[in-house]
């Protein structure tokens, strides 16, 4: 069961107080957006085995969302951050490059 | 003959018999027993049928690896199938039931199914039962679900409670052997808060039972020492007949605890699953024996060597006068000695090394016993209990060399860490050549989230087999400084594997040999599935059944691997193991389910009406969790009949409806205009102060989720009305939106739904009855169709919304909950007059029907969209963007061959079935029918006296007035005119008066 500390409301919350949302930092595409755009908004993901940003909800608890920054193989968390952001902050990725020396983003 | 011996029996006290039954059959034991050492007290040699073929089976083991005795435990409310005997305290009153025979233990029909073992081999299911088709389910599967299966499910409800227990603590300790004792002493005595868990009712493993020296006394005496010290510390929790079940995910481990298994009907509960964050867990879960692949190695009568000494040493039952050992290690002797101490009789130990020199060997051939080196058994024989083993070279392929008659045979192939709650997430294992085992790797432990090791392992289950290493190897895990207790034990010499006896043994052997008791599966099947091509170790598991039920990994996990490697010519760490998974050995649905059942499984919401209804003989409808009243028969009346008279009430004179479960979200601040926008397809920020008008919300794939009443509050407050079963969830997705992608719109939404009870007066007379109430104006002018306001009734203050879901004349009223009852008391009181009458739920859809206006979850699945619904007018055209525009700007979405909104009238006025398909010619590539449409509601119409149904059909607008056909349960069809899904009143002109 999954650990994660949510970093609303400081809780270290386990998985069954957590509502998982999917895939991070995805740019919404609008009615402006071509098929091909507004295909890979709604229906693409990265689904890496390895370092993955997730959207989580801490629902059975404060009700934010936030982001966790996550190894989908190990389960290794590099931690929490806001949800009111578009790319994950620097802190995390310095802790993910220290963890993981050749990771080189998801691409 | 398996006896009581005079003498011996740690466990038991002879000063206190207990009497119990197995089969009816009244025995006697003693306090301290296990059930299957009370049986073996009692010569019951036999307590069950294998699974497949039936085969007569005794007592192996002496703990949880037993896959034999395995009993229909208790009666009727506490009957519990599948409970292991080796594991099962004895306790005054204990009733057992052998399992899976018929008609009886002694005398199995099934037994023929040994004889037809060629027509069962491995994958058997998948051979035999294919063809004729019809045969599976009237031939096959009866005669298979008759004669296999092991326990009886209990038929009565569950007569005891169960708990869940929450644990958060430094270290977690799995297993009270020494090693775990050991490791708790080095934890607890540096300050760390330990918690002990070990499955059995005794603390120090087996230790006591094979002998040697802590700290230069007995190891019995070390074991009471430490765990008088260890109660001694507070920051250390001891719990005995509590397991280790399960490691998950970052380091959550549960455990399960017996509470009143050896006293049932106590208070208290039975069982407690304990759920545990640890700082770090230490696995010593200690090792168990392994069996030796020999023809006949599953007769009564043939048990591990281990369990042979448990029985003799612990409850001083003997297992047989005549003793033959056959092992391929030095630890196998022990079990010689302590035959000999007991005073019976070892008749020969046929050791498969070519020598054996050790310690042990040595001190049991000093007392005279006869040490056959290089030999194996080639076949053990006998009916329902062993009668004799007939010795072979270990290197041959099966020839007798002599025949030896005996009661018991004691087999030792070497021992296994028992590694599985340090696989569960994913610890991986090396193999040990030397020693023949698989060991935990501990360069790759089970990680948690920081991504260090959470898991550590100690003692046997780390792969040490002596008690120096072991206590050493657990002061290590305990984090203790310096050196530990020192162990002695004589000196052992290395094992030599044995995976088949002997070598070369031939097809008919092999067809003898059982790897694994309970599923039945052989090395000849084992081969057979390397032969077919089953090269993955799962594969071969799931295609034998291999490992599989309770054994999962145990008894059979090493020989079965081995087997399979030496048949596909691998090596055994190629060929790999089965994963580990949880829990270690079965645990009860009543641990798992806790306090979560009864009225408490799935609490209920009540709105403050509810006794009212209850009163009024409501007859309830679950939605969501919410309990309404689907109608309220009166009478005699059916529930058909009270629907049909509120429809007909409501529509000629008033009803009312408690509304209160519709959801109310309340969405304030200065871009809650904009935001109302982007969640509703219409227009939202447009809306006046006092109006109301009628949403739909869709996903980002443009599918319907909800719809409801918005109303303007005042210049940035919006309420808007969700589906009864809707509010969290559109709240959820208001929240998602504004937090996760407009996080700098200055927005709130507030989820009032149980703030306020809302009732709905309905009906030709609804406003006469609201201004008998008096207090704020009604009229027609004053409070138009879609209009609200704040202001009193019978001075009570109230939100009078005119919204109609009915087509009626409508009000619904919002008060604050707490007063909510007063007010449907004065409603219904002033109502009496002209007739009111509270409506249900039904009554409620059959109205909405009538007007053809939709239902979320009737007419939308999660793939339609709006404009199927023929709600086109509810989408704006002058928005820029809202959640759903671009997807339902895709190809498919607007393609006008969409399943679209239409009415059905039956051309002979009867109901159609729900959700029937609406048929087309031909059939598809499978054979079936062709469709073109599908009801989604449908309902006898009480105001026009007929079935009317509305449905999802191929271009169904444009089909106006054609006859199409509808498929019915019990086959057939019926005829069905399309017909605009709006029945009664098109015009509208009920509800604008």
């Amino acid at each position: 069961m999954l650990l994660l500390t949510c970093p609303a409301c400081g809780v270290a919350a386990d998985e069954t107080e957590l509502a998982p949302g999917g895939e991070a930092h995805l740019t919404r595409v609008g009615p402006d957006g071509d098929d091909a755009s507004f295909e890979g908004y709604l229906f693409q993901r990265a689904n890496p085995r390895g370092v993955h940003f997730e959207r989580w909800r801490h629902v059975y608890g404060c009700g934010k969302w936030f982001h966790a920054a996550r190894d989908t193989a190990t389960l290794e968390v590099f931690g929490t951050y806001s949800a009111q952001t578009t790319a994950p902050p620097d802190d995390i990725l310095d802790k993910i490059k220290a963890r993981r020396p050749g990771w080189e983003g998801n691409a | 003959m398996s006896t009581r011996l005079k003498a011996g029996g740690r466990r038991v006290d002879p000063g206190k018999p207990v009497t119990f039954r197995f089969n009816g059959r009244k025995l006697k034991g003693f306090a301290g027993d296990t059930l299957a050492s009370a049986l073996l007290a009692n010569d019951q040699l036999l307590v069950g049928r294998s699974f497949k073929y039936h085969r007569p089976r005794g007592i192996v083991a002496s703990g949880v690896e037993e896959p034999n005795a395995l009993v229909n435990l208790g009666e009727g409310a506490r009957l519990e199938p599948n409970a292991r005997a080796t594991t099962t305290e004895l306790f005054d009153g204990l009733v057992a039931r052998s399992q899976n025979h018929w008609p009886s233990l002694d005398f199995d029909v099934g037994a023929i199914n040994a004889r037809l073992s060629r027509l069962l081999p491995a994958g058997f299911y998948y051979k035999m039962f294919m063809h004729p088709r019809p045969f599976w389910k009237h031939v096959y599967e009866p005669f298979i679900r008759k004669s296999a299966g092991l326990g009886e499910a209990p038929t009565d409800a569950d007569a005891d409670t169960y708990e869940h227990y929450y644990a958060h603590v430094d270290v977690l300790i799995v297993g009270g052997g020494v090693a775990g004792l050991q490791a708790a002493l080095a934890a607890g005595r540096a300050g760390r808060s330990v918690l002990l868990m070990e499955q059995g009712a005794h603390w120090g493993g087996r230790t006591p039972v094979d002998g040697g020296e802590i700290d230069g006394g007995d190891a019995a005496g070390w074991i009471d020492a430490a765990v008088r010290e260890l109660e001694g510390l507070d920051n250390v929790q001891l719990r005995l007949r509590c397991m280790g079940a399960g490691v998950y995910d970052h380091g959550y481990v549960t455990g399960y605890e017996r509470l009143m298994d050896h006293r049932p009907g106590a208070p208290g509960p039975r069982h407690r699953l304990w759920r545990v964050r640890a700082e770090r867990i230490i696995v010593a879960t200690g090792a168990l024996e392994r069996p030796l692949s020999f023809a006949g190695n599953d007769l009564p009568g043939v048990m591990l060597a281990s369990a042979v000494r448990d029985y003799i040493v612990e409850y001083g039952v003997s297992t047989g006068d005549r003793t033959v050992l056959v092992t391929n290690n030095d630890d196998g002797y022990r079990t010689a000695l302590a035959v000999l101490d007991a005073g019976l009789d070892v008749v020969a130990v046929l050791d498969a090394r070519t020598s054996a020199t050790g310690a042990l060997p040595e001190q049991v051939r000093g007392r005279g016993v006869r040490v056959l080196t290089g030999k194996g058994v080639a076949k053990a024989t006998g009916g329902k209990r062993l009668e004799a083993v007939h010795v072979c070279a270990q290197a041959g392929e099966g020839a007798v060399i002599e025949t030896i008659p005996c009661e018991c045979l004691a087999m030792s192939g070497g021992w296994s860490p028992v590694v599985h709650l340090w696989s569960h997430t994913g610890g991986k294992l090396s193999w040990d050549a030397e020693r023949a085992f698989f060991r935990p790797d501990p360069d790759r432990a089970p990680t948690g989230a920081d991504g260090e090791a959470v898991v550590d392992i100690a003692g046997a289950a780390n792969g040490h087999l002596g008690l120096a290493a072991i206590l050493e190897d657990a002061h290590r895990a305990g984090g203790g400084e310096g050196a530990p207790a020192p162990g002695t034990q004589p000196e052992e010499a290395p094992l030599h594997p044995v995976w088949m006896m002997p070598d070369n043994a031939r097809i008919e052997l092999r067809e003898k040999m059982w790897l694994d008791f309970q599923n039945d599966v052989k090395v000849s099947d084992v081969r057979l599935a390397a032969q077919e091509g089953y090269e993955s170790v799962e594969h071969t598991k799931r295609y034998t059944t291999l490992g599989m039920a309770t054994d999962q990994g145990k008894l059979s996990n090493i020989n079965g691997l081995a087997v399979l490697a030496q048949a596909l010519d691998e090596d055994i760490p190629a060929v790999g193991t089965t994963t580990f998974r949880p829990p270690y050995t079965p645990i009860s649905m009543g641990a798992i389910t806790g306090d979560a059942r009864g009225e408490l499984f799935q609490p209920i919401r009540r709105t403050v009406l509810h006794e009212w209804h209850e009163r009024r003989g409501a007859y309830w409808e679950p939605v969501g969790h919410w309990r309404r009243p689907y109608c309220y028969p009166e009478g005699g009346e059916s529930h058909g009949e009270a629907v049909a008279r509120e429809v007909k009430n409501t529509r000629q004179a008033v009803g009312m409806l408690d509304a209160s479960t519709l959801g109310k979200i309340v969405v304030k601040g200065p871009d809650a205009g904009r935001f109302l926008d982007m969640l509703y397809t219409n227009m939202m920020s447009t809306l006046p102060v006092g109006r109301c008008r009628y949403g739909l919300m869709c996903s980002e794939n443009g599918f319907l989720i909800d719809d409801g009443v918005v109303a303007r509050l005042d210049d940035d407050t919006w309420l808007c009305h969700t589906t009864t079963g809707g509010s969290d969830r559109i709240h959820a997705h208001m929240e998602e939106w504004l937090q996760t992608e407009w996080w700098d719109w200055q927005v709130y939404t507030a989820n009032l739904t149980e703030q306020y009870a809302q009732i709905a007066v309905v009906g030709p007379k609804a406003r006469a009855v609201l201004e008998k109430l008096g207090g704020m104006d009604v009229s027609a002018d004053a409070l138009k169709f879609m209009d609200w306001r704040d202001g009193e009734l019978g001075g009570q203050p109230v939100r009078v919304f005119r919204i109609s879901f009915s087509g009626e004349l409508s009000y619904e009223i919002a008060t604050p909950a707490g007063r909510g009852r007063e007010l449907w008391d004065r409603l219904f009181e002033a109502g009496a007059e002209f007739g009111v009458m509270p409506y249900g739920t039904e009554a409620l859809h059959v109205m909405r029907a009538e007007k053809g206006f939709i239902m979320i979850g009737d007419e939308t699945d999660g793939t339609v969209i709006p404009q199927d619904l023929g709600l086109g007018w509810a989408i704006s055209k002058k928005k820029d963007d809202f959640l759903g525009k671009r997807a339902q700007e895709r190809s498919h979405m607007t393609d006008p061959n969409r399943w679209q909104l239409v009415g059905l009238l039956t051309e002979d006025g009867s109901v159609l079935p729900d959700g029937a398909y609406i048929v087309e010619d031909g059939t598809n590539a499978n054979g079936q029918r062709n469709v073109q449409g599908r009801v989604t509601s449908t309902y006898h119409s009480p105001t026009l006296g007929r079935g009317i149904a509305m449905a999802l059909l191929h271009r169904g607008p444009a089909r106006m007035g054609e006859v199409v056909e509808a498929n019915k349960v019990d086959g057939g069809t019926v005829a069905a005119k399309v017909v605009s899904p709006v029945f009664y009143d098109p015009e509208g002109e009920k509800q604008n008066v």
